[in-house]
């Protein structure tokens, strides 16, 4: 069995605790680095993590994104909606198709 | 120039390797064209999934915020320290062509709902509630969008290779291969044909000392 982890900023991420998530308040660059490499090499299947952090550690981040297990998945924080999730999903159009053909124009 | 020795036996050789490019190229391009075609159906799920728990989330981030602001930070901390609530996922991969994606299925410790509330309510405000439960309702498409996410992002790094083996098969291998094919048959012709050239000289010499045609042509001429 596998368990979920959430990594981000105290504030936005506390309240992941009430629905059994495991929370790992961190908000330094290389504690959160060594904090996400701790999780993934873990019993840990999924990943949420803030995208103010994400956007610090994108090498980390980019490590597992062509690994089955963990998926780190990027959820915007108590302090906004950063687009960064949004923008990796264009990503992943744009590195399969060459180009954003579909949601370029959004 | 091309580096091939131009034998028989290297043309066998390099005609079989070309039939196996081709289809190596024809099941490539095929793999790519399905993997496109399932990727783009999963990422417009995945964009309006993420859309969906980004508004979700933000809604409970605001009541998580409003929350903290009415309750001093020991009483919130307190709050999480004991969850009831456990959370557990079973990951199962699936196979879509070749590429291993894996299913998430959720199991929480607890089936009753009310298990979220980790704390008494006395000393929370009711945002707190409100945040707790609004998180919760986006919970299971969170779990949905982990799984959906993921899953793109493995077909997209698929499709990026593919699409480069096919690309290098196509404008690469299968015409390199082409082109030695064509200059070691063009040599060998060659080769026959000087060969046949000279067989034919050797005859005319060995007609020449066995009759003597060109002398007796001369007396004939002088005579």
């Amino acid at each position: 069995m596998y368990r979920m982890a959430v990594l981000g900023d105290k504030d936005s991420i506390y309240g992941y605790a009430a629905l059994g998530m495991d929370v790992c308040p961190v908000t330094d660059d290389v504690a959160a680095a060594h904090k996400l490499r701790e999780l993934a090499e873990g019993n840990y299947a999924v990943i949420y993590i803030t995208e103010a952090l994400a956007e610090r550690i994108p090498g980390e981040i980019g490590r597992y994104r062509e690994q089955m297990l963990p998926a780190i998945i990027q959820i915007p924080g108590v302090y906004g909606n950063t687009g960064a999730g949004i923008e990796g999903v264009r990503k992943s159009v744009e590195q399969a198709v060459g180009s954003d053909i579909l949601f370029g124009n959004q | 120039m091309p580096t091939v020795n131009p034998t028989r036996m290297e043309l066998t050789r390099l005609k079989g390797k070309l039939a196996t490019a081709s289809r190596g190229h024809k099941l490539l391009k095929d793999k790519r064209d399905e993997l496109m075609r399932q990727f783009l159906e999963l990422v417009r799920v995945n964009m309006s999934l993420r859309q969906r728990v980004e508004e979700g989330l933000a809604a409970a981030n605001k009541n998580f915020a409003l929350a903290r602001s009415a309750m001093s930070n020991e009483t919130v901390e307190v709050s999480f320290m004991a969850s009831k609530q456990d959370i557990e996922v079973e990951v199962q991969p699936k196979n879509v062509m070749s590429v291993n994606i894996p299913q998430f299925t959720v199991k929480t410790r607890t089936s009753n709902e009310s298990d979220i509330y980790s704390y008494g309510f006395a000393f929370t405000s009711s945002d707190l509630d409100e945040a707790v439960s609004s998180l919760a309702a986006v919970q299971a498409d969170m779990v949905k969008l982990a799984e959906v996410e993921k899953a793109c992002q493995l077909m997209a790094a698929e499709i990026e290779k593919t699409r480069r083996r096919v690309n290098a098969l196509e404008h690469i291998m299968i015409p390199q291969y082409q082109k030695d094919i064509k200059y070691i048959s063009m040599k060998l012709d060659e080769n026959e044909r000087s060969t046949q050239i000279r067989l034919m000289k050797v005859k005319d010499m060995m007609l020449e000392e066995a009759h003597h045609y060109k002398e007796k042509e001369a007396q004939k001429a002088a005579g």
